[in-house]
């Protein structure tokens, strides 16, 4: 299981990277190996806020949808288009090329509500092979 | 995502078999399945290029002694028996007097008078009582279904994979028939059947050596393992139903656009209406429907015209094939090839064409 240092992580599983007052967003290696082959992913629109714990966007597999959750609060700056035609990128790279999109960073204050990578860490392997979201 | 442990589930034979594999498992009809091990559409896509095999252990089936006319089987299901050629096999239904499906199933005419009925996993007990019911006079019938092990080997390089193991013979078999195959001194039989759309064959053979050909196969390069999700999304493709989403208590073969799996000729349980049926049209039918993006219609969703509700989504899925989302449902209304129709969900919202089926068509 890759879990990155330099993240922040929700129990649903997104991950949020801070550069300056920006903050990339995607799901974690885990939610993509729980959830299998990843066919569609449902992006905001460029210029929408998205709140912190709140819907923001889709990711389908073959088998189930599944929401995803904003781990900061922020305004929509540029979304990962590629996804769009390949999905799988969440599989292959999800930190990296998989990413979902990038926002403006609201109030760094929400950094309390999310878990580092050690927390993440112990909170995946409590889980225990339970479910994703 | 999750998988319900509580549930009691039973395990085929090549549990840990799928465990060693690391399957993903989940429950499927009352057994505890792999769903996938290197990845749906992997494994869906190696099923249509090259082979693979399925554990389909938990299915039914029933070994009855009897004559066709005299006992009643040729009424308990729709499909012509009498005249069915020994060594050939042939798919039907089970219907209730109101013409809803019990169950669909395929009928092996192993001797003159000697039957193999293969069911669903989920209604072996309910199709057995169905058939008990209505079986007369003198006749013998054994449920086989937790002693008689099934693999499924399917894709286009099936063939020259099993008549490795089992001889040329196999090169014989053509489309629906079968014949009787030895393993490690074993009987078996092998039908040129299955539920891909693919070149495949399914063996029945006891639970040891299913165990034993299971490991076999996978000992050879070529093959691959496959489980219950792209099953389903093979099958999807095509646009074959699965008993509990195109078929049901409720809906009829007419209802279901499978009546050429009903032979009117003769007598049946079911009969009078299922005639009703096809003279006063279905309230609903089942029709495919192709998305125009990725996006997956899902079991439950509505299917709308307009603004106005005209059906149920019974099962959908993204087409690895085709790279849409597709699916199937029952509509009440027009159900014209090309006509637009949204599929919705909460703050989902898929618009849909119907289609011809099967999704994938193959030469």
């Amino acid at each position: 299981m890759n879990i990155p240092k330099n993240l922040f992580y929700t129990k649903d599983h997104e991950w949020a990277r801070v550069e300056g007052k920006a903050a990339y967003i995607g799901i974690t290696d885990y939610a993509q190996s729980s959830l299998g082959d990843i066919t569609f992913v449902g992006l905001p629109k460029e210029k929408e806020a998205v709140k912190q714990s709140e819907y923001c966007a889709t990711v389908e597999s073959v088998k189930a949808a599944s929401d995803v959750y904003a781990p900061f609060s922020g305004t929509v700056i540029s979304l990962n288009n590629e996804l769009v035609t390949h999905p799988e990128l969440v599989n292959q790279s999800p930190y990296e090329k998989g990413y979902f999109f990038v926002i403006s960073l609201g109030d760094e204050v929400e950094k309390k509500n999310l878990m580092d990578a050690d927390t993440y860490q112990r909170y995946v392997e409590g889980l225990n092979g339970g479910s994703v979201k | 995502m999750s998988v319900d442990t509580a549930e009691i589930l039973k395990k085929t034979p090549l549990y840990d078999a799928h465990a060693a594999l690391g399957a993903k498992m989940a429950g499927f009809g009352g057994w505890l399945m792999p769903i996938q091990y290197e990845g749906i559409l992997a494994e869906h896509l190696y099923t249509r290029q090259t082979v693979t095999v399925f554990d389909i252990c938990h299915m039914g089936e029933f070994l009855l002694e009897a004559d066709p006319v005299s006992s009643g089987l040729n009424r308990i299901v729709t499909q012509d028996i009498v005249n069915m050629p020994i060594g050939s096999c042939r798919y039907g239904f089970m219907l209730n007097e109101s013409a809803g499906v019990i169950d669909d199933l395929i009928v092996y005419r192993l001797k003159e008078n000697y039957w193999m009925l293969v069911v669903n996993a989920a209604t072996i007990s309910g199709d057995e009582e169905n058939i008990r019911k209505h079986l007369s006079g003198s006749y013998e019938l054994h449920n086989v279904s937790s002693t008689l092990g099934k693999l499924d080997v399917q894709g286009p390089r099936s063939q020259e994979v099993l008549a490795n193991i089992f001889g040329t013979k196999i090169n014989g078999l053509r489309y629906y028939k079968f014949g009787e195959f030895t393993f490690e001194n074993e009987a078996c039989i092998i039908s040129c059947t299955g539920y891909t759309g693919e070149l495949g064959y399914e063996v029945y053979i006891k639970n040891d050596y299913a165990v034993k050909l299971w490991g076999l196969l996978l000992k050879i390069n070529l093959v691959k393992p496959a489980g219950l999700g792209c099953r389903d999304t093979l099958r999807l493709e095509m646009g074959y139903p699965l008993y509990g989403h195109e078929l049901d208590q409720n809906h009829t073969p007419i209802a279901a656009g499978l009546e050429k799996f009903v032979d009117f000729s003769k007598d049946f349980i079911g009969k009078t209406a299922l005639l009703k049926d096809q003279e006063q049209g279905p309230k609903e039918r089942l029709v495919c429907f192709k998305a125009d993006s990725r996006r997956a219609p899902r079991h439950g969703f509505g299917i709308y015209s307009q603004a106005n509700r005209v059906g149920t989504v019974t099962s959908g899925s993204f087409s690895p094939s085709l790279a849409v989302g597709i699916g199937m449902g029952y509509i009440c209304g027009d159900c014209e090839i090309g006509k637009k129709l949204v599929v919705k969900d909460s703050g989902v919202e898929i618009p849909v064409t119907i289609v011809k089926k099967p999704f994938l068509s193959k030469n």
